[in-house]
């Protein structure tokens, strides 16, 4: 890709996308968000508020957890993107986090969802036994209008104890 | 809302930046992390014709422990310098702040030099800096200047930075043996702008506090160790002093009361870590 992207113009742009290598094409100004849904077919990834306030665009750029519409699609560039695609295994068996999800009820309409499941499944692999107070503050970052949060907190609670007990078990395979 | 239409630079090195940044003068913005930036450029509050990314820029991305300070560089993320183990014992002030800047997933990708060029009168970061008397480190294709974190803020989102003007590093002063820090704040939730935003710190000689959210940009005061009836007149004085204005979150009077609140709360807490 040549250092200056001109306007309007459409630049073809590698990265990594859920482990696997893919291209597409976008101008400087298309968001990463627009970019996974529309260039990439990546509808998991949802758009709320496009300014970084509500989280439902959530995905994992080299791991960390990152607002997809406050950044370009041309910074994305040779990194790593994961989404919430990438969480259930490739016979579609839920991960430990999904599975907590669904047991206590964490999603009713789901528009947010993709977006929580990212930003916890960096941040609890970052944060051993995380209290409830760390969990609500790192659960701001993130708009629901359903569930008021009470399952939300109980499956984020309850995944951090499956993955502590997991990384006990295979303390090298986390 | 999608931003408007910009030319896209990745420049290879700061000197490639800041010659494409004399070129184009205020017609470029500088993109970092962008988490303040491209929501503007998201609402279409800002419209530059060219974007200078100095975001992935290695030469930026540096945190050096200098006999005084800790200088931090264009690059370096809110969230790299949170993990920073040492950061409580080098900057306790920095590490008490971090964690109300924002929310885990902006930090991540929000830089510190980012936040202070924003210059948001509510950001926790530019608070810490005129707290701490920290600098600004400023560069140009033609000089290098370093300003005071006062001399620095010039008001709601503007700085006395020129167009052609990248911050390289911020300084924040080092922890003074004998003080102690403390940091309050007040928001609508956790991670929201600051309704009022209180830096303190306290040693032998006297005590310190920063005010944000209330005023157009953060302010100091410095105090004699005032206790009971003379803190509360001095914290009334400073509350009046910052010339607070009601808008939709906050009337001027609940960020006075807010002023002495917190700030008798931050003072005392720093009192007693001292040492």
């Amino acid at each position: 890709m040549p250092a200056r992207l001109k306007a309007g113009k459409r630049h073809r742009l590698r990265l990594t996308l859920n482990g696997r290598e893919v291209a597409g094409e976008a101008e400087p100004r298309l968001l990463l968000s627009d970019f996974l849904r529309h260039a990439l077919g990546a509808t998991g990834t949802h758009v709320g508020c496009e300014h970084g306030v509500c989280g439902a665009c959530t995905v994992r750029l080299d791991g960390l957890a990152v607002r997809s519409c406050l950044m370009l699609a041309v910074q994305a560039e040779g990194r790593r993107v994961d989404t919430v695609e990438s969480l259930a295994g490739a016979d579609g068996a839920l991960s430990a986090l999904q599975r907590a999800f669904r047991r206590h009820h964490a999603l009713q309409c789901g528009f947010c969802t993709p977006g929580i499941l990212m930003s916890l499944s960096d941040w609890l692999a970052r944060t051993p036994n995380p209290s409830e107070q760390a969990v609500r503050e790192m659960l701001s970052g993130h708009l629901c209008r359903c569930t008021g949060y009470a399952g939300i907190v109980r499956a984020a609670l309850e995944a951090a104890a499956e993955i502590a007990e997991d990384r006990e078990k295979a303390p090298h395979d986390v | 809302m999608k931003p408007a239409e910009f030319d896209y630079l990745r420049p290879a090195s700061p000197e490639e930046a800041l010659a494409a940044l004399a070129q184009a003068g205020e017609e470029a913005r500088l993109l970092a992390g962008g988490q303040s930036l491209m929501a503007m450029l998201n609402m279409r509050l800002v419209q530059p014709a060219l974007l200078i990314d100095i975001g992935a820029l290695a030469a930026l991305d540096f945190v050096r422990l200098e006999k005084d300070a800790l200088v931090i560089g264009a690059a370096v993320t809110q969230g790299a310098l949170e993990r920073r183990a040492s950061l409580a014992e080098e900057v306790p002030l920095l590490a008490l702040a971090l964690p109300f800047l924002g929310h885990y997933q902006t930090r991540n990708r929000g830089t510190v030099c980012g936040s202070i060029a924003h210059a948001d009168p509510s950001a926790e970061l530019p608070l810490a800096l005129v707290a701490l008397e920290g600098a600004v480190m400023l560069r140009s294709a033609r000089r290098r200047r370093t300003l005071a974190a006062a001399d620095f803020f010039a008001g709601m989102l503007t700085t006395a930075r020129r167009a052609d003007e990248m911050i390289e590093a911020v300084r924040f002063p080092r922890r003074r043996l004998g003080a102690g820090y403390a940091f309050r704040e007040m928001a609508l939730r956790h991670g929201d702008f600051a309704l009022c935003a209180v830096a303190a710190i306290a040693d032998d000689a006297g005590l310190r506090l920063a005010i944000g959210g209330v005023a157009d940009r953060p302010v100091a005061r410095d105090f004699p160790l005032l206790e009971a009836d003379a803190l509360e007149d001095a914290l009334d004085d400073f509350a009046w002093a910052l010339g607070a204005g009601d808008d939709a979150h906050a009337s001027a009077r609940y960020r006075r009361s807010l002023v002495r609140k917190l700030g008798r709360e931050a003072l005392e807490e720093a009192k007693c870590r001292r040492g």
